[in-house]
């Protein structure tokens, strides 16, 4: 700054003058940008009671919550020891059976791809768990990723049982 | 552009003297010079701001019956097909009309690559065009949701979700996009807005697009430049006028041949169900203009690549000016890019071919291919061909091709004389 023209007020002014309008042009787009996020009505129907008692081994059903389907599945033996026995070392996205469920008889899971938000198809694909139709990816009996374009295991929703016969999810 | 127009009624020069509109019509809509060998190949610029006022016409009025709302919307757009006066022939053109407009951007778009009318001095041009081309697809996305068929709900899942690939702010935007938790109401409200807002915004960048034109001129099938005033132009009124009228009117028949005797060929079947949250279509197919950019996005083993390349396939467009190294514009005289071009144009038709195909087995090896192609074509083959590339010799003039031994000898001599 040693050669530069001095700082002068009419400088001060021009500074401060685009300064406060980048600051109120800030200010006017939160609310702009910030009306398209959830809005309260939204957020209100944030959690979901189901009744589970029908649902006998080897069977599922699908609830909505947040307009998601949810997938509650009672799985066999056969489903939990297979999804147990995986290696670690196999999954895309690794994690242990006991970390996706809270009663491993139990198998609660938003129906939502990972990959682009289809719906996967039950009793499908080559690991006997969930397949995507829409761009071919397979999950497991633990809802894991194994095989296609799906960057994560079936995501797990916070869920509780409120009793032996009642999930909250949500 | 300089007019030699001069208002004659007292009316007329009353307000050209206050807002010289009519002198700026007459100058771009009936003295500018045009090159004289246009072929029909260059009439689809015209057709297509004749697709972008149908639909535009077509959509305000379709405006007028429909709801934007979940529960409504389907309903709404049964109610314009059955019970308001003509609405299925509005709907018809509407929907047909977006088909037409994508056939016409395509062939627009190749007429462009073949003649090399993207390089200086009309790069602005053609990326101003990329720009209208990126508007067209997501206006046309949109505008496919509005029904809100299991084809709509669906493809708005899948595309939105395309964000949802963004590191870290993913999810979050995705929410945002949504207005909740997953595609619903608040979507498709907005997509409405939107859907209505972007044709305005196309408007706004097509007269920047022929504006840009109008300063360098039409390129032409020779590709050479033309001296403005010379007898290589002709007036655009009445030579292209006449010629643009000519091929609009084949272009209507063909319009109206599907608007009225197979409506619904170029639609999916599955948009006549309700969307349905619950339940995802066997095969998720896009509309069938956006087919190759969706094998290109399924051909990718990676979620966060496939939408990199999917969006890099359009963006890429916008560089072709620098990557085409050749300073020989037209491709009648570059015979290995000539080649070239036929199987870079095959590829894209390849890709369009497997985008509607089940993502597995053959078809997910050829997509790889066929993917990495298209990107070839504008990373290796364009850039290497400017300098390896022997051109043939340019005409001197955009006569000189058309004239026989004798007129050419004559007209040397006259030259020389």
């Amino acid at each position: 700054m040693s050669d530069s023209k001095p700082v002068t007020r009419r400088n001060f002014l021009y500074i401060s003058t685009a300064a406060f309008s980048a600051a109120g042009a800030a200010a006017i787009g939160v609310p702009l940008v910030s009306q398209m996020n959830p809005d309260a009505s939204v957020k209100a129907l944030a959690s979901t009671e189901v009744d589970v008692s029908t649902i006998v081994p080897g069977q599922s059903i699908t609830v909505l919550w947040r307009g998601k389907p949810v997938f509650i599945r009672r799985r066999t033996e056969a489903e939990i020891t297979e999804a147990k026995e995986v290696k670690i070392e196999d999954l895309p996205d690794p994690e242990i059976d006991d970390n996706r469920v809270q009663n491993p008889e139990w198998l609660v899971m938003v129906g939502i791809c990972t990959h682009l938000g289809c719906i996967p198809l039950g009793n499908k694909g080559d690991y006997n768990g969930w397949f995507c139709p829409c761009h071919g990816s397979h999950y497991d009996t633990s809802g894991r990723i194994r095989k296609g374009p799906a960057p994560t295991n079936l995501e797990i929703p916070d869920y509780v049982f409120l009793d032996d016969n009642t999930i909250k999810i949500g | 552009m300089s007019t030699d127009y001069k208002p004659q009624s007292a009316v007329a020069k009353w307000i050209d003297k206050r807002l010289p509109l009519i002198t700026l019509f007459n100058g771009h809509l009936m003295q500018y010079p045009t090159p004289k060998n246009l072929n029909y190949w260059w009439t689809f610029g015209g057709i297509l701001t004749f697709c972008l006022v149908t639909q535009i016409i077509t959509g305000l009025v379709l405006a007028m019956h429909y709801i934007a709302d979940a529960d409504l919307a389907f309903s709404s757009v049964e109610h314009i097909m059955r019970d308001v006066n003509y609405g299925w022939l509005l709907r018809y053109i509407h929907a047909n009309g977006a088909s037409m407009f994508f056939i016409a951007v395509y062939i627009h778009m190749a007429r462009s690559l073949f003649y090399g009318s993207y390089k200086e001095p009309r790069e602005l041009i053609w990326i101003i065009g990329v720009f209208i081309f990126l508007l067209m697809i997501a206006t046309a996305f949109m505008g496919y949701v509005l029904p809100w068929g299991q084809m709509s709900f669906w493809g708005a899942t899948v595309i939105t979700n395309l964000f949802s690939a963004i590191p870290v702010f993913g999810e979050s935007i995705t929410n945002w996009l949504w207005g909740g938790y997953s595609v619903g109401s608040p979507l498709l409200t907005r997509f409405f807005t939107l859907h209505y807002l972007l044709p305005f915004l196309i408007f706004g960048l097509v007269i920047l697009h022929v504006w840009a034109l109008h300063v360098p001129g039409n390129n032409n099938p020779e590709g050479i430049d033309v001296v403005q005033g010379s007898q290589d132009t002709v007036p655009f009124h009445p030579h292209y006028v006449v010629k643009d009228v000519f091929a609009l009117l084949v272009f209507m028949i063909i319009f109206a041949g599907f608007v009225f005797f197979t409506p619904n060929l170029l639609g999916h079947t599955d948009n006549y169900i309700q969307a349905n949250p619950l339940q995802t279509p066997e095969h998720i197919v896009p509309e069938w203009y956006f087919l190759p950019f969706y094998a290109i996005l399924r051909a990718i083993p990676d979620k966060l690549g496939g939408v990199i390349m999917m969006v890099s396939a359009i963006a890429i467009l916008a560089f072709l000016p620098w990557l085409d190294t050749s300073k020989v514009r037209s491709a009648k005289y570059r015979p290995l890019f000539k080649q070239f071009y036929w199987i870079f144009l095959a590829n894209f038709l390849l890709l369009g071919y497997l985008g509607a195909q089940p993502a597995e087995g053959i078809y997910v090896i050829i997509s790889r291919i066929a993917t990495i192609y298209y990107f070839v074509h504008f990373i290796i083959i364009l850039p290497v061909l400017g300098f390896v590339e022997k051109t043939k010799p340019l005409p001197k003039s955009i006569s000189e091709p058309v004239l026989s031994e004798k007129e050419r000898a004559a007209k040397a001599a006259t030259a020389t004389a």
